[in-house]
């Protein structure tokens, strides 16, 4: 907050999350990702004359999958309400949404707030409504603008916060939480690239310590978080300028320009909508009983923050590293699934944060996508612990393993890897080194301590890196002190 | 074949099942008739011809093969124009519909089907069912069957020339203030607005979704209720539709119960023609020497229901006909102009004059400091009416009125005054905002020879008293 010359930004966010439901919110059309252009869509999604809605009881469980997951109220009875206006890429001329009597009430965001607390920031409401199709303007010079329906009708929760926070990075953690749990419950991809996850900002300035909030505006076409992040930087400083030069925050909406990295006011004319809500006609009041709202809460995964918390408690992890494995579901789940099949926690956790991130990451790979399961990780783990292989050959059989999805005894078999350990076949090696080299060996005994090393290394030659290097100096201890 | 245009669809469909009529030959007696007399009376805006006799051929060869039929099998039934029936031009009686022929069927149209019903075309109506004269059809008015220069009422009016002119022994139209019952009377025929959720609106093309409703007509209480139980129940494409348990109305029709029947003062006060209310009363006087109690009852909120329900059914229709912008299909204008020119030519050219007061009148109520005061208002008084009814029917089984305030009018005489046109609504709109049923009996004559509809009101589901009062007073006459 420091940053701003005296002046303090509120800001609240609202966004729309796209649900995975499988089919559309009042229609049986699949709801799917880059089809053909207007292929999933039937009478009720195009709006042919006479058509009408029939509520997908999927999303309203999504919905109160999240609203019981950032702890709101679910309510009993709520209204769909139509947002009435015109554009080619909205064929009712209106949005089945819900305005006065909304689906969810209230709930909290708990995010990291950039400087290493954390804050909370509570939610408004939650709401039901359905996406718009896509306009696909002309890029070079076509003349006409493409129109496509396959989202049209695509449920969506419109997660509307407080004005709380208090600057752009805590805006990034809020997403960045947001986004977490969203994934976490299974609701939403939260990707942003695809339009899954959509932002607008508001935001205002205050002189410090001002109880009264300043004039806000609101910020729109913002397409990562980074990206909401930088807009709200240039409102900020844009608002405070104009306010030191004498000048009046004016009450308007700016669509953010990534390219140009500034905001610009949209044109009056776009702005100034009546949407005239009313109650949609052609669906009844939704009434939730309080077992399924029940039933929802039950079903709730373990979400991110708790989870992290007993994995310090469980595994005696760093706070640090329980916050990485628990950054996603599918992680958390991968870590206790290797925990299944291996018993040092640390061990594990090391393992998966340098080892499996770092090839994820460079084979740009998601974890559901890889090669080596949990079990199998678990069981290459053990065979270090025990001495089977060491570290060094482990990484080897894990690339192989990532790269194959062989078990690691098949990987450990076909390249030869066994570490040996075994004291018979041990101990012939090391005695005819100990006989090719009577010189050092008088050199050693009459205290060249370092010569130990030549003869680790002579040994290690002999069998090809296997040997077992503890066992390896053991035996030549024994025979070279003796 | 006896007289066609003497046979009920009760009886056509006996005699069709039994093989002694066959579908194909009413089918093409009904086109034909729909051809010629249906012409001069403007009743259709267009014809099913092949789709008809290739239904009534499917009807004709189950019959043959001894497989089951429906209950409606090798009768031929006319549609609204805006009840969507797959194949075939939807208009709604607007030029901004032009070329629109839906892809699937009104639930009530494929229920039809199922029920081996033969539908020949698609009747004339006032543009969106927005019109009590069928004046403001694009494709010009239907003409009433009783005399030339009378309109047929609307906006269901070709359904009710097409009944009343025996083409078709039953018709179906929609309902959102009257438009069923109202041309009923001019036409004097039989006319049904169900329960609010009891016959799906899927397929029917929305004016005030909290008010449409589709309903039937026919030219006795028999083949009225057999009608409808052919298409009322629960949808699962329609939200409103209601889940109830029906009894068999057909079968149930006559009874030798005396109903309680409540004459609400509101319904006779100024505006009611003289000799209507001569004709009602008379109704009134038949049913209690039959042995039924009349009784003087009170609605006190009558004089608010035509102001409801224009801002009501004007709200919503300004939003249900947003989706006419001709991006999809129907009418487009200004197709090289940039989008909002687009739009406006478009909707200016397709849309006739009453619809754009509609549209405006809507937008007007819904828009930012204007909600309140209109709509939300509205919907408040609409609840009250509502309960009004519900205690009413606490005290009565059923209320008698006039179900117009006049017979039939001529054309041009209400069209230049939309507000004498809206009072036309005045007896039927208070049923469509409170959701119960109202059926239009026609009985007896003005001097000159213009049919005068009777209207009985019941509470929800209670379509079966209605099918048996009017029943009775058909015995009766
Ligand atoms: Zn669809």
């Amino acid at each position: 907050m420091a940053v701003y010359k005296g002046f303090e930004p509120v800001i609240g966010l609202e966004v729309h999350a796209q649900l995975f439901t499988e089919s559309k919110m009042f229609c049986g059309c699949k709801s799917e990702y880059g089809a053909e252009a207007n292929t999933l869509t039937c009478p009720v999604c195009l709006a042919l004359p006479g058509a009408l809605p029939v509520l997908n009881k999927k999303a309203v469980e999504f919905a109160m999958r999240m609203i019981a997951a950032v702890g709101g109220k679910v309510h009993r009875r709520s209204v769909f309400a139509r947002k009435n206006y015109f554009y080619p890429d909205l064929p009712k001329g209106y949005q089945i949404s819900q305005f006065d009597k909304p689906i969810g009430e209230g709930g909290a965001i708990e995010y990291h707030s950039g400087n290493g607390s954390r804050k909370r920031c509570r939610l408004t409401r939650i709401h039901l409504e359905e996406d718009a199709g896509k306009s696909l303007h002309p890029e070079h010079g076509e003349g006409f603008t493409r129109v496509d329906l396959n989202r049209c009708g695509t449920p969506l929760i419109e997660i509307v916060s407080e004005p709380e926070m208090e600057s752009p990075e805590e805006a990034y953690g809020y997403l960045t939480k947001l986004k977490q749990i969203l994934q976490y419950i299974e609701v939403c991809s939260g990707d942003m690239e695809k339009g899954h996850l959509r932002c607008d900002a508001n935001v205002s300035v205050r002189p410090v310590g001002s109880e009264k909030l300043g004039t806000r505006t609101e910020l729109k076409n913002m397409n990562s978080f980074k990206g909401v992040e930088r807009a709200l930087k240039f409102e900020i400083v844009r608002q405070i300028d104009l306010i030191k030069a004498g000048g009046k925050v004016e009450q308007m909406t700016l669509l953010w320009d990534e390219k140009k990295q500034v905001a610009e006011p949209m044109r009056s004319k776009e702005e100034s909508h009546d949407y005239r809500y009313f109650p949609e006609p052609d669906l009844v009041n939704l009434v939730i009983g309080d077992a399924w709202i029940e039933s929802v809460r039950l079903s709730l995964p373990e979400m991110p923050d708790v989870r992290a918390d007993r994995f310090v408690s469980q595994y005696d992890l760093r706070t640090y590293d329980a916050a990485v494995l628990t950054d996603s579901r599918a992680l958390a789940d991968y870590y206790e699934q290797v925990m299944t099949h291996f018993d040092d926690a640390r061990a594990a956790s090391n393992w998966i944060q340098t080892e499996l991130l770092a090839l994820l990451k460079d084979n740009k790979q998601e974890l559901h996508d890889c090669l080596v399961s949990p079990e199998m990780l678990g069981e290459l783990l053990s065979k270090v612990k025990s001495g089977d292989i060491s570290g060094k050959m482990a990484k080897t059989v894990f690339e192989a393993m990532f790269a194959t999805g062989k078990a690691p005894d098949v990987i450990i078999k076909e390249k030869g890897l066994v570490q040996v350990s075994d004291e018979s076949s041990l101990i012939p090696i090391i005695e005819k080194v100990i006989a090719a080299y009577p010189d050092n060996v008088a050199k050693y005994r009459g205290g060249k301590a370092k010569l130990f090393g030549f003869f680790v290394g002579q040994v290690m030659k002999e069998t090809d890196g296997q040997a077992n290097p503890q066992t390896v100096n053991k035996l030549l201890k024994e025979r070279l002190d003796g | 074949m006896p007289d066609y245009k003497n046979l009920t669809a009760t009886q056509i469909t006996a005699m069709v099942t039994s093989g002694e009529l066959s579908a194909v030959d009413l089918a093409e007696k009904a086109l034909d008739l729909a051809r010629t007399e249906g012409k001069g009376l403007n009743a259709f805006i267009s014809l099913c011809e092949d789709k008809a006799l290739e239904q009534a051929r499917a009807v004709d060869t189950a019959i043959k093969q001894a497989q089951p039929v429906g209950p409606l099998a090798g009768v031929p039934v006319a549609l609204k124009d805006n009840i969507c029936y797959t194949g075939s031009l939807t208009s709604c009686g607007s030029h901004i519909l032009d070329g629109f022929v839906p892809p699937y069927d009104a639930t009530c149209a494929a229920r039809l089907v199922d029920a081996g019903a033969v539908i020949i075309g698609k009747t004339n109506m006032d543009e969106f069912a927005m019109g009590s004269s069928n004046e403001t059809s694009y494709y010009g008015p239907a003409k009433n069957p009783v005399g030339e220069n009378l309109v047929p009422g609307g906006s269901s009016g070709g359904s009710a020339a097409v009944v009343a002119q025996r083409i078709v022994p039953i018709s179906f139209g929609s309902e959102t203030g009257g438009s069923v019952r109202q041309p009923a009377a001019f036409c004097g025929v039989y006319g049904l607005k169900p329960t609010y959720g009891s016959i799906s609106r899927y397929g029917l093309v929305a004016f005030g979704s909290s008010l449409d409703q589709i309903g039937p007509l026919a030219r006795n209480a028999e083949d009225l209720a057999l009608a409808y139980q052919v298409t009322c129940g629960r949808d699962p494409n329609d939200s409103t539709s209601v889940a109830f348990d029906h009894p068999d109305y057909t079968g149930e029709i006559d009874t030798d119960r005396k109903f309680t029947i409540g004459v609400p003062k509101e319904y006779f006060a100024e505006g009611l023609d003289p000799e209507v209310e001569a004709a009602v009363r008379d109704a009134m006087a038949v049913l209690e020497k039959d042995g039924h109690k009349v009784t003087d009852i009170s609605l006190p909120l009558t004089d608010k229901a035509i102001a409801i329900y224009y801002i009501v059914a004007c709200a919503e229709a300004s939003s249900n006909l947003a989706r006419f912008d001709g991006v999809r299909y129907g009418l487009r204008e200004g197709r090289d102009k940039e989008l909002a020119q687009m739009y406006s030519e478009t909707r200016a050219a397709g849309f006739g004059d009453e619809v754009k007061r509609r549209i405006m009148l809507g937008t007007y109520v819904l828009s930012s400091g204007y909600y309140d005061a209109y709509y939300l208002k509205a919907s408040k008084v609409r609840e009250l009416l509502r309960r009004e009814f519900e205690r009413t029917f606490e005290e009565v089984d059923l209320i008698i009125s006039p179900a117009t305030p006049t017979p039939a009018f001529k054309f041009g005489e209400k069209l230049d005054d939309p507000l004498a046109m809206y009072l036309s609504d005045m007896y039927t709109a208070p049923a469509n905002l409170a959701g119960i049923p109202g059926i239009s009996t026609p009985y007896g004559r003005v001097g000159d020879g213009r049919p005068v509809g009777v209207q009985f009101l019941a509470g929800h589901f209670n379509e079966l008293s209605l099918f048996q009062i009017v029943r009775i007073l058909e015995r009766l006459a």
